[in-house]
């Protein structure tokens, strides 16, 4: 095996051990929350994880997609998840996430050992088809558990107005009484106020953290950086990933001045799209040995970072409500910050017109000064997959080269490693790139 | 029956209808995606909304534009527009529905050319009180956008015409409907199926003419056939006439069969509720089509099409039931297992089929006979 030569140098992230910690920890808590008395919520990566917190501080999520990711990342638990939701007559087709999710369920099997534990509520919000119906089927599935889904497709961040939002936080306040209802406990206002100013900080700051990989070298790369979005998808609204991000951000910037990179042959850059197949994220360290680092995609970045367009028409992290001196002091306020903030989310433009999502990702391209992008036709996801054809005609025609390989980020019986290998090498070969060691 | 002839000519020749009508009215026509378009503010400013649906033939033009895991009547869709077939429109629109067909809209107004196109956010938790306020806010500013459009301010009097004309729209069909509940319904499922689908390009005034001649004359009408077993087709976007024309003719001594009901967004989910005609306009129709039965993407948290298909279930005298959807169709995925249970607990045998743009007629005819086969046995038994 040939050593492979660079010219950075590089290190792993002092944070990891904790990275790791937090995420060993979130599974954990809501495995073991009723033990203390504790709350048990599911609901999606996405949903307004800020507002269950004004229960209490005993109350834990599970979030589902990242849990569907972990069951996809297990690849035999995997498949038994996945023929057990068809047993149940279930489409093969549907979002991958929820099949894992659903399989869990049906086998009573948590990823992570034990029994799957059943949540006291179900708390969505819904903009992909799959949303609010993954939970309508998980709260049949497990019996009839309590189930409240917020509304958010009132179009792109361009036609955000009064109306759209008042209904946003009009559901969040009937979410609110909701919660109250099937919990029998008194809501708490100031916990709220606190979680939600988590949320900004924790995904103003990750944005910020992906700012940093506009140098050259890329201080991360996007294998190591699906470990560290993943606690905004955990729990965004908590003090520990948002004080973890500010941490995270800290080391990064520290290793940009110190021009460590995230990998020491950097010679080509490109972008992914939409999840990458969780079973195979070997295909990351494959582009590695051409010199070529992913340095991430509108998906790590945009999946919970928050972003805004600067004065220079520059993709920069999006400036929290209370560094713009927004005051945020009662439930009102609280959520309507939320919801305006929340309805700029990149990754939800593009549910209303590909043409959003290209633009993003055009952006991307030459901010980050990329060489190429790789889009992963994903059958597992139809809600990132959707306008992704477009989306490879945008950038082409922006002039970037474009390599596309189907896939299933959780359906392993999707995806071919071997012809996507042969792909990254001819495309690779297009980019100009040799193998640099095998 | 002349009567009916006139609507499966308007389904045959519907391009050239839309196009005539331009030129006997001087109207603007617009194509339309889904159910959930508030047709009715097209119709006030003269505009005759068409809906767009695939022509049921193989394609290789949206292969560069839609990733081919998406439902094969979005891509049928926006192929029709890619070869020209309605190249008279002069605007096009969607209502927020489902993922799938929201991609041939958008497509389409990326590549081709056309002068008005509209996003119309319909709310999805239509369950949700806040959710009448908010589409009333939304039609209010779609009126705005059309209004711009067509030069010409849509006067509350022109809204409150097309609703009475809608409205009656909705109950000619309810009365045809309800004909079928009859021992010997006086018209086929593919009949029926041709008139709904007629309504959806035609312009309702015209259509509520037809209507009421046909409705003169079907009372009376005695077919020449047995109506057999009472089947149902439950499911996805539906426009497949050959399908039903083949279930209906499989072996008219052996296994007579007649659809007596729908639950399409092609069908009865589209024409099934009226707008209340005593308040605002906008706020009527804002209430009709969050109230109407709803599509599987706006059904939750409460599951509400499946009270809503027994009922129908029962009110025909359905004994058996076809669950069908488009391969690949989530929505209708999502909801496919639980309504199957429910119409079996009902005691209504199901036979699911997945169609794509032609269905496989050969492997489809096999197992409808035999589906047919096992609804006969339990009668003997
Ligand atoms: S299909 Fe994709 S966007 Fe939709 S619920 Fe599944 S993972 Fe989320
Ligand atoms: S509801 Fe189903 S059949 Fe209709 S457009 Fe959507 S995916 Fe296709």
């Amino acid at each position: 095996m040939a050593e492979r030569k660079g010219k950075y140098p590089t290190e792993p992230l002092k944070c990891w051990e904790k990275a790791k910690k937090i995420r060993e920890d979130y599974y954990r808590n809501y495995a073991t929350a009723h033990e203390r008395g504790g709350l048990r919520w599911a609901g999606g990566a996405w949903s307004f994880d800020a507002i269950p917190a004004g229960l209490g501080e005993d109350v834990y999520p599970l979030t589902s997609e990242p849990y569907g990711a972990s069951c996809a990342y297990n690849k035999p638990f995997s498949l038994r998840c996945l023929e057990a939701t068809e047993k149940a007559g279930y489409a093969r087709d549907l979002c991958a996430y929820m099949r894992n999710y659903w399989g869990s369920i049906l086998l009573n099997e948590y990823v992570f050992g034990g029994p799957f534990p059943k949540p006291d509520f179900l708390w969505q919000d819904h903009i992909c088809c799959s949303h609010a119906k993954w939970y309508q089927v998980v709260s049949e599935l497990e019996g009839g558990i309590p189930h409240f889904c917020i509304d958010v497709a009132v179009g792109p961040e361009t036609e955000i107005n009064e109306n759209k939002i008042e209904y946003i936080v009009g559901q969040m306040h009937d979410g609110i009484e909701f919660l109250e209802r099937v919990t029998g406990r008194k809501y708490r206002d100031d916990l709220l106020i606190k979680a939600v100013k988590n949320h900004f900080r924790s995904t103003s700051t990750w944005a910020k953290v992906c700012e940093l990989n506009k140098n050259i070298p890329a201080p991360l790369d996007e294998k190591t950086m699906y470990s560290l979005y993943v606690l905004g998808t955990l729990h965004k609204s908590s003090q520990v990933v948002a004080d973890f991000y500010e941490e995270l951000y800290k080391e990064v910037k520290d290793r940009v001045e110190r021009g460590i990179a995230a990998i020491p042959n950097e010679r080509c850059r490109v972008m992914s799209d939409t999840q990458p197949p969780w079973g195979f994220l070997g295909v990351f360290r494959y582009l590695e040995k051409f010199g070529c680092v992913s340095i991430g995609s509108l998906y790590t970045f945009g999946l919970i970072g928050a972003w805004e367009v600067d004065e220079n028409g520059e993709w920069v992290h999006r400036k929290t409500p209370m560094e713009r001196g927004v005051t945020i002091n009662d439930r009102d306020s609280a959520l309507r910050a939320l919801a305006e903030w929340e309805l700029h989310k990149p990754e939800w433009q593009h549910f209303y017109s590909p043409q959003l999502k290209s633009e993003m990702m055009i952006r991307i391209a030459r901010q980050w000064k990329l060489n190429g992008v790789m889009l992963h036709y994903n059958r597992g996801c139809e809600g990132l997959s959707l306008g992704i054809a477009e989306n490879r005609l945008a950038l082409l025609k922006a002039g970037f080269p474009v390599m596309i390989f189907e896939g299933n980020m959780g359906d392993e019986r999707e995806f071919d490693m071997t012809r996507t290998m042969s792909r990254i090498d001819a495309f690779m070969e297009t980019l100009g790139m040799k193998k640099e060691f095998d | 029956m002349r009567e009916l002839e006139t609507f499966s000519s308007w389904v045959k020749d519907r391009h050239e209808y839309a196009k005539d009508w331009k030129k006997r009215t001087g109207g603007r026509v617009l194509g339309y995606f889904c159910t959930y378009v508030p047709e009715e503010i097209l119709y006030a400013a003269g505009v005759l909304p068409v809906r767009v649906l695939g022509s049921h033939e193989p394609q290789n033009v949206t292969e560069p534009h839609i990733f081919g895991m998406f439902c094969p009547f979005c891509r049928d869709c926006l192929a029709q527009g890619l070869k020209g077939r309605y190249s008279y429109l002069d605007g096009l629109m969607i209502a927020q529905s489902c993922l799938h067909i929201r991609q041939a809209y958008t497509s389409w107004v990326l590549h081709i050319p056309i002068g008005f196109s509209y996003y119309l956010c319909m709310p999805h938790k239509v369950q949700s009180k806040r959710s009448y306020k908010f589409l009333r806010g939304e039609l209010e500013t779609f009126k705005n956008a059309v209004e711009k459009w067509t030069g010409r301010k849509i006067e509350e009097a022109a809204l409150r015409e097309a609703i009475q004309v809608y409205n009656e729209n909705r109950r000619l069909m309810r009365q045809l409907f309800d004909l079928r509940k009859r021992e010997e319904p006086p018209i086929s499922g593919e009949e029926a199926m041709t008139i709904s689908l007629a309504e959806q390009m035609v312009d309702k005034k015209e259509h509520n003419a037809a209507l009421k001649e046909l409705l003169g004359k079907l009372p009376q009408r005695k077919r020449e056939r047995p109506t057999g077993t009472r089947l149902m087709i439950v499911g996805s976007e539906d426009d497949d006439l050959a399908f039903l024309h083949m279930v209906e003719n499989l072996n008219k001594d052996q296994y007579p069969a007649t659809f007596v009901i729908d639950e399409h967004c092609t069908g009865t989910r589209y024409f099934w509720n009226e707008a209340p005609e005593d308040s605002d306009p906008l706020m009527a129709i804002a209430r009709r089509y969050i109230e109407r039965p709803p599509c599987p993407s706006k059904d939750w948290e409460e599951r509400k099409r499946i009270p809503h298909i027994l009922q129908l279930a029962r009110d025909f005298k359905v004994q058996g039931a076809i669950v069908m959807q488009q391969k690949f169709c989530d929505p209708h995925e999502l909801d496919t297992v639980a309504i199957r249970k429910a119409l079996e607990k009902e005691g209504i045998k199901t036979l699911f089929l997945e169609f794509d743009v032609t269905v496989p007629a050969g492997q489809f005819r096999i197992r409808v006979e035999a589906f047919l086969e096992t609804l006969k046995q339990e009668d003997l038994f």
